[in-house]
């Protein structure tokens, strides 16, 4: 960090952070035991939102000079927010972090290279639909034409980081850009019409995990939800939030407010808790800005996770859910349960299953260590965090992992290849394993459920 | 800032992964939970074990080094906000549980163990560590020692101090000695155990502790009483004590209080009414019964509008759990948090309700109160703004006259949070110049060199002034 941007951050810190917000925090120190960086670091208070709150207010009140440590440390959160949902104070944490974040990122001179590829990942795909089409599209390719085969018997993987790699061999089958491209606009309830909601789509979510979008959609109108699936949608932006681009975030909120703005619909429902909660913090991005903040809280009051309507829809009750004997147990997604407060729903859809032993894991409401782009930029932590989870969920002796965010999914999926079950599962097959695991996301299960005609009896 | 000699000597000592000095590392252990101004110390040093506390300790007090010893920082009176020539001393890896004897029913630990922890472990085996400050989920129990922390279990059980058995303390000297031990008798000289309780980091490093646990009581209840006004409420306070019913629990939240708690908690409390009693009895379950019978009628006959006994353990943990975090929910009303801990004997509980009342009136300031009503130790609470100078000083007047009418009555200007550095222009209110100057000759006589946690309590390079 060079002088200049030493002295900018410092100016922008003071001119932008909302400082009754940093004073708001009375240091009480109760955030500490459910900060996962705090704990696997060990106790560190730097690794603490306490610590962080701290840093940011002296930088911000001129009394700390700013240098790469602060941005290590600050970058060092997960962001899950399990600090904000038990602090008495109600200090508005994340609120703090984004800031921060994007003082320091549009602040700092990147090299070149990282200039680059925050570019291309931030404003090249996830800012433009269409190139993200483009490029699921190519991974479908990739995954279904031998390139995949020939990459990973190759060595050539090895070239890139480890994290990198776990990730590129627990992607799901991505759809194709033809199926990308024709996704319907409107959809009617299957029975009685009991209610109309809107469908986010997301980036991710309508390419990489098509499928659970396409069951996610099936599902709905099961429950008796007629559907508007409005163009123009773009990426939620959590991930521009997270990490520093404020203002390409700000554009995307727009285009996802006038999406759904003029659309006569009870809800706007999501399938991704990382998605759904930075939908619903729209009216803090605009907090300071008059003519979008209205529209933006319109627009959040109607969002709604999955498992929520299809728990308010009484679905699991007007139908008989069953699926083959299995032990079950819940991952939670942490912006799912501390942001949009669901966490029973999902919960209570497994418990209904007839022939799902539901086992809670120990800590299911603590970060997986995926938090978006986190697992890759921090692999040793999140790695560190993965494997304390995994000692938790192989103790339920659960054969399926149920997730309700697409991060959080690849995620467990890394853990069980890192406490190497995945070969075991491929070779014996899951009926036949000692202590198999079998992973999959919440839509996807619910949905395998429809799919499956049979389990409605 | 150390000269890198000196900290060169703290690496050999300690290894380098427990000694920080950067501007960030020092910044997170610039404060405690006080609104007090943070202070960057010099540098951060974390032992791994007795021995290397004491090489820390030569080390310090042949520099003439101040030493902080830090818990978890969640002190209310500056306690551990360090001053800038001062390490800070850090206990997370001495944080194992030593051993758990129950045949002595004792339980020996490192500083660095987390209060709750002790529960959790103890409770295990059917016994029980009555002490629940409510920062217990994050404090370590070497905090708690050294500032003899309470909490809403005190009325029946007391406070830390009275669990502390024996310590092990490295001196300012840097010299290891052992306090006390397993002993239900012991008067082998100066009960240096309890001296060092409640000391505040200023005469040593409590570096082990054996505590005395209890078997675990058999059953609990807990139950809430509304009241119509802040008076009826605090009388009944009294008239329950003065029927010779000693609860585990009676604590009392105003109305300001019951609000943001319940904005946080949600736990259903009301929040219609002017004073709300949480009680909670525990015992043979035949005698919590009768106690918690006999407390009802009393709350009656005090006026008050409607009692409520929770169904479970769950429900009662619940709103325990909701009282703990009402200090902290409070600063959701202003940026800043001021608050006390001002002591009266039972009998005075009405009386000083009432002042508080006064003094938030004639300062124009709000003041709400909470707190641990059954032993007289009461948080007034003043929700304001550090930033506003004019505000802030008069609560800090409001304050000043708080502690002077809590004298008069008989208490103190502390119950549990220690003096620190915000209380120390009212300790002579309580004790006296000639008590502080009997407390400096004994740190003097410890710590000649001043340097555990100077500053704190009293400035013993000040001379008192007898008026």
């Amino acid at each position: 960090m060079n002088q200049n941007e030493v002295t900018l951050i410092r100016e922008r810190f003071r001119e932008k952070m909302n400082s009754d917000q940093l004073q708001n925090c009375m240091r009480c120190g109760y955030c500490l035991p459910h900060c996962p960086t705090f704990i696997i670091s060990g106790g560190k208070e730097t690794s603490s939102p306490r610590g962080r709150i701290a840093l940011m207010r002296a930088v911000a009140n001129g009394e700390l000079e700013p240098d790469a440590e602060f941005e290590k440390i600050i970058n060092e959160c997960l962001g899950c927010l399990a600090c904000e949902s038990v602090c008495p104070s109600g200090v508005k944490y994340m609120e703090l972090l984004e800031d921060a974040r994007d003082i320091i990122c549009q602040t700092r001179q990147y090299s070149a290279p990282v200039k680059l590829a925050r570019k291309v990942i931030f404003k090249g795909l996830f800012k433009k639909q269409k190139n993200m089409d483009l490029f699921i599209g190519a991974l479908n390719i990739y995954q279904k034409s031998g390139l995949r085969f020939i990459a990973r018997n190759t060595g050539i993987m090895k070239l890139f980081p480890s994290s990198l790699v776990a990730t590129e061999k627990v992607l799901p089958e991505v759809g194709s850009y033809k199926a990308i491209k024709n996704r319907p606009v409107r959809l009617p309830a299957e029975g009685e019409k009991l209610a109309k909601v809107g469908f986010f789509k997301g980036c991710l979510m309508d390419t990489m995990f098509i499928t659970e979008n396409n069951k996610t959609l099936k599902l709905l109108q099961k429950a008796g939800c007629e559907i508007e699936i409005p163009g123009g949608q773009a990426c939620c932006a959590a991930i521009h939030g997270h990490s520093g681009e404020k203002d390409d975030a700000k554009d995307m909120a727009k285009l996802n407010i006038v999406a759904f703005e003029n659309m006569d619909v009870d809800y706007i429902i999501t399938n991704a808790g990382g998605c759904g909660a930075y939908l619903m913090e729209y009216d803090i991005l605009f907090q300071h800005d008059p003519q979008w903040h209205d529209r933006a809280k319109k627009f959040v009051s109607k969002i709604k996770d999955i498992s929520k309507i299809l728990v308010e829809l009484k679905f699991h009750e007007r139908f008989k859910l069953k699926l083959p004997n299995q032990v079950m147990t819940y991952q939670d997604s942490c912006h799912l349960r501390n942001v949009m407060k669901t966490f029973n729903e999902p919960r209570e859809l497994l418990k209904s299953i007839e022939g799902v032993t539901y086992v809670e894991q120990k800590n299911a409401h603590t970060c997986c260590g995926s938090a978006g782009t986190y697992s890759i930029l921090h692999a040793d932590v999140s790695m560190q965090i993965l494997d304390a989870k995994m000692k938790n969920v192989l103790d339920t002796k659960a054969t399926t992992i149920v997730t309700a965010n697409p991060g959080c999914l690849l995620q467990m999926r890394v853990g069980i290849e890192r406490e190497g079950l995945a070969k075991e599962m491929n070779k014996n097959g899951i009926k036949h394993m000692l202590s198999p695991i079998f992973l999959i996301s919440s839509p996807h299960l619910l949905v395998r459920v429809c799919n499956l005609t049979i389990l409605f009896v | 800032m150390l000269s890198k000699d000196i900290q060169e000597k703290f690496i050999a000592i300690v290894g380098k992964d427990n000694f920080e000095c950067s501007n960030m590392e020092r910044a997170a252990y610039s404060f405690d939970s006080s609104p007090l101004q943070p202070v960057l110390p010099a540098a951060v040093v974390a032992p791994r074990n007795t021995a290397e506390v004491s090489e820390i300790v030569k080390l310090c007090n042949k520099h003439l080094i101040p030493i902080v010893s830090r818990g978890s920082g969640t002190n209310l009176a500056g306690g551990t906000r360090p001053t800038e020539d001062a390490i800070v001393l850090i206990f997370r890896n001495m944080n194992s549980v030593v051993e758990l004897d129950e045949e002595n029913l004792t339980i020996t630990v490192q500083p660095g163990v987390i209060t709750s922890d002790i529960h959790t472990i103890v409770e295990a085996k059917g016994l029980f560590y009555p002490p629940d400050p409510s920062s217990m989920k994050m404090s370590m129990i070497g905090g708690n020692i050294v500032e003899n922390a309470g909490g809403l279990r005190g009325l029946k059980y007391g406070v830390t101090g009275d669990y502390v058995m024996g310590l092990e303390v490295v001196l300012p000297n840097g010299e290891i000695i052992k306090t006390g031990g397993k002993l239900a008798k012991d008067v082998a000289g100066y009960n240096l155990t309890q001296l060092m309780v409640g000391s505040e980091g200023t005469l040593g490093v409590v570096t082990e502790a054996i505590l005395k646990l209890i078997p675990k009581p058999e059953t609990k209840k807990t139950m809430i009483a509304l009241f119509p006004d802040l008076n009826s409420a605090a009388q009944t306070v009294s008239d329950i004590i003065a029927n010779k019913i000693i609860p585990v629990t009676l604590e009392f939240l105003d109305k300001a209080t019951l609000k943001v708690v319940e904005d946080y908690a949600k736990v259903g409390l009301p929040t219609d009414c002017e004073a709300l009693l949480l009680i909670e009895q525990d015992g043979p379950a035949s005698i919590v019964e009768r106690d918690i019978n006999k407390i009802a009628e009393i709350c009656k006959a005090a006026n008050a509008m409607d009692i409520k006994i929770a169904a479970n353990d769950q429900e009662a943990d619940k709103l325990a759990t909701a009282r703990r975090s009402a200090l902290s929910a409070l600063a959701r009303l202003a940026p800043t948090t001021l608050l006390e801990d001002a002591t009266v004997p039972r009998s005075e509980i009405a009386n000083m309700v009432r002042a508080i009342n006064e003094v938030a009136a004639k300062y124009n300031v709000q003041i709400c109160t909470f707190g641990h009503a059954g032993d007289g130790n009461l948080h007034p609470t003043c929700p304001t703004d550090i930033r506003n100078k004019e505000e802030y000083h008069r609560a800090e007047s409001a304050f000043a006259e708080l502690f002077e009418v809590a004298v008069k009555l008989g208490g103190t200007i502390t119950g549990e949070h220690g003096v620190g550095i915000m209380k120390q222009s009212f300790l002579h209110l309580k004790v006296g110049h000639a008590g502080i100057e009997a407390m400096k000759a004994i740190k003097l006589a410890l710590d000649p060199n001043n340097i555990m946690n100077p500053g704190k309590i009293f400035d013993v390079t000040k001379t008192e002034v007898s008026v």
